[in-house]
């Protein structure tokens, strides 16, 4: 008898076939489409050459998050570049009738943040965003893929994508995770362990006792980095955290249609028995805090190991490449990973921008001192996470402790805004990419949790936080 | 879209892998709102030094690679983000077709729809690849869609797996919006039954 268990990709999946096409590629129906300015414009120019609508606007949302400055905003965008991106996106949603988060609401944020705050993003749906990190909604138990801009033409188009179905992949959690430790080192552990490429073609789902237990901060911080394994989307099942998130966000169900929506989410979680393509089990007590050394995320450790030696590589484009990444960040083999100095320190981003992330900082940096000569930021993910962190003293906590308090949005994490890392300088960040001038040219990037980043400006080095009292 | 049929063309050597979409354009280059005119920034990092200068030593800034219509890499090319600027840069710049052993999943996508052909291939053949590439003008490689073959410049055959529907845009250039708004009904008749299947699902207004 054939194998009917399915998985939770193959749930959501086999739920918005339109229809199947001859070689296996489906017509994918969309129900959520988030929307920012840097990969758009190129996308409602193509409708309104072809004369076309957005076939479902109330399914779409937009919002600013990549170019907007993230001090003062009383004077509108400075940068030409970036506010005629700004602009061009404020007069497509006017001309589609797109529903829109301006500039000066407190809703706006990085988009990635917004969706799952507002109770856009939805267990059982398909999100997509032009945008790789759009993976962070697969928290939700959604199947969240980020797509390029003609893609995002279609699907304004459409509300469809054509897809071949992804393969399955389960990445096993086992056990508690220690002290100290968080959901961002659980997924750089993961990334270390199958690397950049090692979830290329494959939906990932994250299941385990330490996946479980994480609240839905570490989850979307799980989800969003799917992308750095090469995964199309990560996923985790929906359970009571999850309904418990969802609950009274304004775009979510209420009343009986929650209940109802709640009834149909328990359906989702794989069944006993689903098959996956791949499966890889990590134990949570092995996670130490993490730290990346080179210029892609598989290359991480543990914060108390050393930078790795170029001649103990085998293959000769490998060590090549890692001697290329050790000139970049202007490292040495055998230098200590805790006494690297950092010149910058950023806490934001999709990846670690929520409230949770923000209180992880902190509860480190509380009563202590950014480093001398360290320039330390918080960005929060949106403007409501800002007021949240606002309303509990947060901002307080870390401008006494010398850290700048920022307006919300993509910031430092690609400095696409005046938020960029000098050449040469080194920045300890929350973010997800650890690319060669990502951060700004020539900067160099070390990836870490909120706690660990927060450890790393009090002390002007990356840091064990587990050594901070 | 441009149709993609036969190609002969020069094949640039870059045997990196990882190349990241911050390498091929890096984000300070995304804020225009068109489609064209980022060839001068491809590789940028890569291609000039911090005063806008070219570095002789990278191979598009030498000859005959200046008019290379082909490129091949190592392992997991274009990964990173979705930005579809970066197949943009490739085609401005004049690439048509990438050879790698394999691809980041939404670049591979991306390429589809900009009438660039991604070819995959194992290892061992893009070395040899690699080495033809290194030949320049004198050895120039065939990518032949319609048979499915990249044509060494030895004339070898080597065969190329492509699925069937997006080979048959690419060679037909066809606007895939335009194809699927035909299947107007199937999507109208799914609509109907998520309304009653899921009435609980909102819609969004941002007000
Ligand atoms: S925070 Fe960074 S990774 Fe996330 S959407 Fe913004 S630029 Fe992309």
């Amino acid at each position: 008898m054939a194998n009917t268990a399915k998985t939770l990709f193959d749930k959501v999946w086999d739920s918005h076939v339109v229809e199947r096409l001859d070689d296996g590629t489906c017509v994918l129906y969309i129900d959520r489409h988030l929307v920012h300015e840097v990969t758009s414009p190129q996308a409602f120019e193509g409708l309104r050459l072809a004369g076309r609508a957005v076939r479902r606007p109330d399914a779409t949302i937009a919002v600013v998050d990549h170019n907007i400055q993230t001090s003062d905003r009383s004077q509108g965008i400075a940068e030409p570049e970036s506010r005629i991106q700004v602009e061009t996106l404020e007069a497509n949603v006017a001309e589609f009738g797109v529903p829109y988060f301006p500039v000066r609401d407190a809703r706006q944020g990085i988009v990635h943040i917004i969706g799952p705050e507002q109770g856009i993003s939805l267990p059982g749906m398909t999100i997509v965003c032009g945008d790789s990190h759009t993976s962070t909604h697969g928290a939700m138990g959604a199947l969240a893929f980020g797509i390029g801009t003609s893609e995002v033409e279609h699907v304004l188009a459409t509300q469809t994508l054509l897809q071949k179905p992804a393969k399955n992949m389960l990445v096993q959690v086992d056990g508690e995770l220690p002290l100290g430790c968080t959901a961002k080192d659980i997924v750089l552990a993961i990334i270390g362990e199958i690397g950049t490429a090692g979830g290329t073609g494959h939906v990932i789902e994250y299941a385990g006792e330490a996946i479980r237990e994480l609240d839905m901060a570490g989850r979307m911080t799980i989800c969003n980095m799917s992308i750095e394994a090469g995964a199309r989307a990560g996923m985790i099942a929906p359970d009571d955290t999850t309904f418990a998130y969802i609950q009274g966000r304004p775009y979510a169900p209420k009343g009986e249609a929650f209940d109802r929506a709640v009834e149909y989410w328990r359906t989702l979680p794989s069944d006993p028995g689903a098959q996956y393509d791949r499966v890889v089990t990590l134990h949570a007590s092995e996670i130490a805090p993490m730290v990346t050394w080179g210029t892609s995320p598989e290359t991480v450790l543990p914060i108390t190991g050393a930078v790795p030696d170029p001649a103990s590589v085998a293959d000769e484009a490998a060590r090549v490449q890692m001697q290329r990444m050790l000139d970049y960040m202007a490292l040495t083999p055998g230098q200590e990973l805790a006494s690297i100095p950092v010149d910058v320190v950023f806490i934001g981003s999709c990846t670690n921008g929520r409230i949770e992330d923000i209180r992880a900082a902190a509860q480190v940096a509380r009563g202590k001192h950014v480093a001398p000569g360290v320039r330390a930021m918080v960005v929060p993910g949106s403007g409501l996470v800002k007021q949240q962190a606002e309303a509990e003293g947060l901002d307080r906590v870390m401008l006494d402790a010398g850290f700048e308090w920022r307006e919300a949005g993509c910031s430092m994490c690609l400095g696409m805004n005046p938020d960029k890392l000098k050449p040469g300088q080194r920045c300890a960040s929350t973010s997800n990419r650890n690319f060669e001038g990502r951060q700004g040219p020539g900067g160099r990037t070390h990836l870490l949790s909120p706690a660990m980043a927060a450890a790393a400006a009090v002390t002007g080095r990356l840091t064990d936080v587990r050594e901070m009292a | 879209m441009q149709p993609f049929t036969v190609l002969t063309g020069i094949a640039a050597p870059l045997p990196l892998a990882n190349v990241d979409t911050d390498k091929i354009i890096p984000a300070r280059f995304l804020k225009t709102i068109k489609r064209t005119g980022l060839g001068v920034h491809l590789f940028d990092t890569l291609r000039f030094d911090g005063n806008g200068a070219e570095r002789p030593d990278f191979v598009l800034n030498t000859e005959p690679y200046r008019h290379a219509e082909v490129l091949i890499a190592h392992e997991n090319f274009g990964c990173g983000s979705s930005r579809e600027h970066a197949p943009w840069a490739l085609l401005d710049f004049g690439i048509r077709c990438v050879i790698a052993p394999s691809f980041a999943d939404i670049f591979h996508t991306n390429c589809f729809k900009n009438g660039i052909l991604p070819i995959a291939l194992p290892r061992e053949v893009c070395d040899q690849l690699m080495e033809d590439a290194r030949m320049g003008g004198n050895a120039r490689l065939t990518i032949d869609l319609s048979r499915q073959v990249v044509v060494r410049p030895n004339g070898e055959e080597i065969p190329f797996a492509v699925d069937a529907l997006r080979r048959q845009m690419l060679l037909n250039g066809l606007d895939e919006i335009g194809q699927t708004m035909q299947r107007g009904p199937a999507i109208d008749a799914y609509e109907t039954r998520l309304r009653q299947q899921a009435p609980w699902m909102p819609g969004i207004n941002a007000t």
